[in-house]
C-alpha cells in the first residue's frame, strides 16, 4: 500500500498512530503525583521530538546510507532557521512559506558545501564539513549581523510589517497556517489526567510522518540501494562504470533539505533563531540520536531523537530535593547515600548519564536501540516484533 | 613591523598549545590507527591537575593567633597552609607560589597511567572497529570526562596564576632596538612557548635516538612484521598512548596561567586541534607541530586591526579557511604520506 511493501507499511501505521496519539502516550501519570514530572505530554517538548526526528531522519539519509559522516550538519537546520524567519519577517506569518524557504536555502547551501567537502571521505570529510559548520556559526555571530542578528538572533518584532499578513498597527505578528495559530491548544480533562492537542504539534508531527515516508521511500528505491553500495565498497562501484559523487552529493542535498524543514518548522514554532543552533555541539547532537538510535534503521533515528530530548528536558528537571522525596522511605543514612550517588547523573549532570548510554550503545549494540530491541525480542522469542522487522540490520560504519 | 612581529609571538603560544595537541593526536594515530576525540579531554585533565596540586599544596589547618583580634575582640583564626609545617614559611610559601610549574611532576605519572588505563580499558577493543566508531566511542567519553570534571570542579573557570617570577611581561621592542612598551610581551607565554619547543624535541629525540622509539618507527611503518619478529609491539603501543596524554596533559598545565581553566576548555580545543592534524596531514608527525604553528600564527595575524578592516571576521574562520584551501588544494595535508586513511 502506498508504495510500500507489507512490512514497512505496518512500520509506517506504527509511526502513524504513535505520533497522532502522542499527547496520550507521554502523559501516562496523573497530574499532580509524584510521577507526573517523568510527563513529556506538553506542547513544547512534544514539537521538539518530532521536529528532531526530522533531523535525524535526514541526517541518517546521509550516515545511515552512505556511511559519510558529517559533523556540521547543524549548519543546514540554522541556515533554514534564517530563511523561514526572513520569509516570516518580511512576507508573510504564514508556516508553509516559510519552511518552503527553509528548506529551499538550506538545499542551496547544502549544493555549495557538498560539493566541496564530499571530493574527500573519511575523516576528511567529517573535518570538511565541520569546518563549513564552524564558519557559517562564527560569521551569523559577527560579520553577518545585519542578516542574522549576531549574538541576539531574530525574533518577529512589533515593527515586522509582512507584505501579505494584514497586521493592525503594532500588533505583533505571530506564526499561523491560514489563519490557525501555532500556539493554539486544545485541552482536554479526564479525571486526573490532562492531556493538550497542539496545533503545532499536529502540523510538524504530520509534517514529520511525511518525510518518515519519503526516508522509506528513499531507503527502498533504486538510488537508496546505490548509495548503500557506495558505504559498502567505493571502488567496486568505480570499476563497474559508476560515479559515486552524484549520488552522495544528491544524497547530501537531500539530508541538508530534511535538516533546512527541521530548521524551518524550530522557526514556526517558536519565531525566533540565534546562531548557536549552528554551534558544532549541535551538530554532535544529531550524530548521538543517530548513533542511539540505530543509524542505518528506519525508525531508529526517530527513536534516538526522542531520547535525547526526553532526557535534556526530563531528566535535567531532577533536583535534589526530588531526589530526597523519592528516597525518604529508607533510613537516614541510606537516603544520604542513594541521593549522594544518584544526584551525579541526573539535573545539571544530565549530559554525564547521555555520554555513558551514548557509549555503552556503541560498544555493545552497535546498531542502536533498534538492535537492542531487536535482541531483546529474540531472546524472548516472540519472532518478529515491530521493532525487529524495523530493519536489516546495517550498523554505523 | 612591529605589529607583525608582535603578532607573530602572539600566534606562538596559541599555536604551541595547538601543537603539543595535534602531535599527541597524531602520535596515537600513527602508532595505533584510532581517531582519537578525546584527546581535547585530556588536555583539559592536565590543566585541572594542576589545580588539583594547587588545592592540594593549599590545604590549610586552623590556628588562632592570639596577636591579632577580629572586630568583636575574639582572637583571629588563620589558616596555615600545611606545607609551612612541613617546609617551613619560607619555603612552604615559595612551593605553594610555584604550584603550576610543580604541577608538571605530579600530571606526568597521572596522565601516564589515565592513558594507559584508556587504552587497555576501552581503546583496545576498537582497533578492529571502523574509524567512526572509534571516533563515537572518544567522542562519548570525552562528554563523560568533561562532565566528571564539571561535577567536582563546578562550572567556573579556575584562575591558576603563574609564579610571582614570571608575572609582568618582557619588552621585546626595547632589545630589538624599536622603542619600548611597544612590543611587549608576557613572561609566562615566553616560557610556555620554550616549554612546547623543549616537548616537542624531546618526544622526536625520544623516537628517533633510542631504541624504544626505532622499535615504535618501525612499527607505525609495518606493525604486523615487527610483530612477527618476537616484539611485543602491542605493549609498547601502549606506552606511547600514555606518551600522547602525559604530552596533552603537560600542554594543559602549562597552559592554566594563560587560560583559566574551565571543564569545556578540551572541547573548544579539539575541534581546532584535529583541523591542525588534518592540515598538517594525518600520521605525520612534523606536520602536526608546523601546521600547529602556522596556523596559531595565521589566527593572530588575523585577528590584526588592519586586516579586519578589510575583512570583517576573518579572525573567527581563518582556521577553517586555511582547512579548506589545503585539503582541497593538498588532499593529505602539508606533510602527509601516501595510504593513510585514502580508502
Amino acid at each position: 500500500m502506498l508504495g510500500l511493501d507489507r512490512k514497512d507499511f505496518r512500520l509506517m501505521m506504527f509511526v502513524v498512530v504513535l505520533t497522532l496519539l502522542a499527547p496520550f502516550i507521554l502523559n501516562p501519570f496523573p497530574e499532580g503525583s509524584g510521577l507526573a514530572q517523568f510527563n513529556a505530554g506538553y506542547p513544547d517538548l512534544m514539537q521538539r521530538f518530532v521536529i528532531f526526528g526530522i533531523f535525524a531522519i535526514g541526517f541518517n539519509i546521509l550516515f545511515g546510507l552512505t556511511g559519510y559522516l558529517s559533523f556540521g550538519h547543524a549548519a543546514f537546520l540554522g541556515v533554514g532557521s534564517y530563511g523561514a524567519i526572513w520569509m516570516m519577517k518580511l512576507v508573510t506569518l504564514n508556516v508553509i512559506p516559510a519552511i518552503i524557504a527553509g528548506i529551499i536555502v538550506a538545499g542551496i547551501f547544502a549544493i555549495a558545501v557538498g560539493y566541496i567537502s564530499l571530493r574527500r571521505s573519511g575523516i576528511y570529510f567529517s573535518i570538511l564539513t565541520l569546518a563549513f559548520a564552524q564558519m557559517s556559526y562564527a560569521l551569523a555571530y559577527s560579520v553577518l549581523t545585519p542578516l542574522t542578528g549576531g549574538e541576539t538572533g531574530l525574533q518577529i518584532k512589533p515593527t515586522d510589517r509582512p507584505i501579505l499578513s494584514n497586521l493592525q498597527d503594532g500588533e505583533i505578528g505571530r506564526a499561523n497556517l491560514f489563519g490557525m495559530d501555532m500556539r493554539q491548544s486544545f485541552e482536554l480533562n479526564m479525571g486526573d489526567w490532562l492531556f493538550t492537542f497542539n496545533a503545532g504539534y499536529y502540523i510538524a508531527a504530520v509534517v514529520m510522518l511525511i518525510s518518515f515516508y519519503v526516508s522509506i521511500r528513499i531507503f527502498r528505491s533504486p538510488f537508496g540501494v546505490m548509495l548503500r553500495a557506495v558505504k559498502s565498497n567505493q571502488t567496486r562501484m568505480y570499476y563497474t562504470g559508476l560515479n559515486a559523487r552524484p549520488y552522495t552529493l544528491a544524497a547530501f542535498v537531500i539530508s541538508g533539505m530534511y535538516a533546512g524543514l527541521a530548521g524551518g518548522l524550530l522557526v514556526a514554532m517558536d519565531t525566533q533563531v540565534g546562531p548557536e543552533r549552528m554551534f558544532w555541539t549541535a551538530s554532535g547532537e544529531v550524530v548521538l540520536m543517530t548513533i542511539l538510535g540505530g543509524a542505518g534503521t528506519r525508525i531508529g533515528p526517530v527513536l534516538g531523537a526522542g531520547a535525547i530530548k526526553y532526557m535534556e528536558n526530563i531528566l535535567s528537571k531532577i533536583n535534589k530535593d526530588i531526589l530526597y522525596e523519592w528516597f525518604a522511605f529508607l533510613p537516614d543514612g541510606m537516603t544520604d547515600f542513594l541521593v549522594a550517588i544518584v544526584y551525579p547523573f541526573v539535573g545539571k549532570g544530565w549530559h554525564l548519564t547521555l555520554g555513558i548510554i551514548f557509549m555503552a550503545v556503541v560498544i555493545f549494540l552497535p546498531g542502536g536501540l533498534v538492535e537492542g530491541g531487536q535482541r531483546l525480542a529474540r531472546i524472548f522469542g516472540r519472532g518478529k516484533t515491530k521493532e525487529a522487522d524495523a530493519t536489516q540490520s546495517t550498523p554505523a560504519e | 613591523m612591529e605589529a607583525i612581529i608582535l603578532q607573530i609571538l602572539n600566534g606562538l603560544d596559541k599555536g604551541s598549545a595547538y601543537a603539543l595537541i595535534a602531535l599527541g593526536l597524531t602520535l596515537i594515530f600513527g602508532t595505533l590507527g584510532v581517531v582519537n576525540f578525546a584527546h581535547g579531554a585530556l588536555f583539559m585533565i592536565g590543566a585541572f591537575c594542576a589545580v588539583t596540586l594547587s588545592r592540594i599544596l593549599t590545604l590549610s589547618r586552623e590556628v588562632i593567633d592570639e596577636s591579632k583580634t577580629d572586630f568583636l575582640g575574639n582572637p583571629l583564626k588563620v589558616d596555615v597552609p600545611l606545607v609551612y609545617d612541613y617546609f617551613g614559611e619560607a619555603t612552604g610559601a615559595a612551593i605553594i607560589n610555584w604550584s603550576v610549574p610543580l604541577a608538571i611532576l605530579f600530571a606526568i605519572p597521572i596522565m601516564m597511567l589515565i592513558g594507559v588505563v584508556m587504552e587497555r580499558g576501552l581503546i583496545k577493543h576498537f582497533y578492529k572497529r571502523p574509524h567512526a566508531d572509534q571516533i563515537l566511542v572518544t567522542f562519548g567519553l570525552a562528554i563523560v570526562l568533561q562532565e566528571i570534571i564539571k561535577y567536582f570542579y563546578g562550572a567556573n573557570p579556575i584562575p591558576t596564576p603563574a609564579p610571582d617570577a614570571f608575572q609582568g611581561s618582557f619588552d621585546f621592542g626595547a632589545m630589538l632596538g624599536f622603542d619600548p612598551n611597544l612590543i611587549i610581551y608576557p613572561y609566562w607565554r615566553i616560557i610556555y612557548f620554550t616549554f612546547a619547543m623543549f616537548l616537542v624535541g624531546a618526544v622526536f629525540a625520544f623516537l628517533q635516538f633510542t631504541t624504544f622509539g626505532m622499535v615504535v618507527r618501525a612499527g607505525m611503518a609495518d606493525r604486523e612484521t615487527v610483530g612477527l619478529l618476537g616484539i611485543n609491539i602491542d605493549k609498547r603501543f601502549t606506552i606511547m598512548f600514555g606518551l600522547a596524554a602525559a604530552v596533552a596533559g603537560l600542554a594543559g598545565v602549562m597552559y592554566t596561567p594563560i587560560n583559566s581553566p574551565n571543564y569545556h576548555m578540551g572541547m573548544d580545543f579539539l575541534v581546532i586541534s584535529f583541523v591542525v592534524v588534518v592540515v598538517g596531514g594525518m600520521g605525520s608527525l612534523p606536520g602536526a607541530v608546523l601546521a600547529g604553528f602556522v596556523l596559531g600564527i595565521l589566527e593572530s595575524f588575523a585577528s590584526m586591526r588592519e586586516v579586519l578592516e578589510i575583512l570583517p571576521g576573518l579572525n573567527q574562520i581563518i582556521i577553517y579557511l586555511v582547512a579548506i584551501i589545503i585539503l582541497l588544494t593538498l588532499p593529505r595535508g602539508l606533510m602527509g604520506k601516501k595510504g593513510v586513511m585514502e580508502d
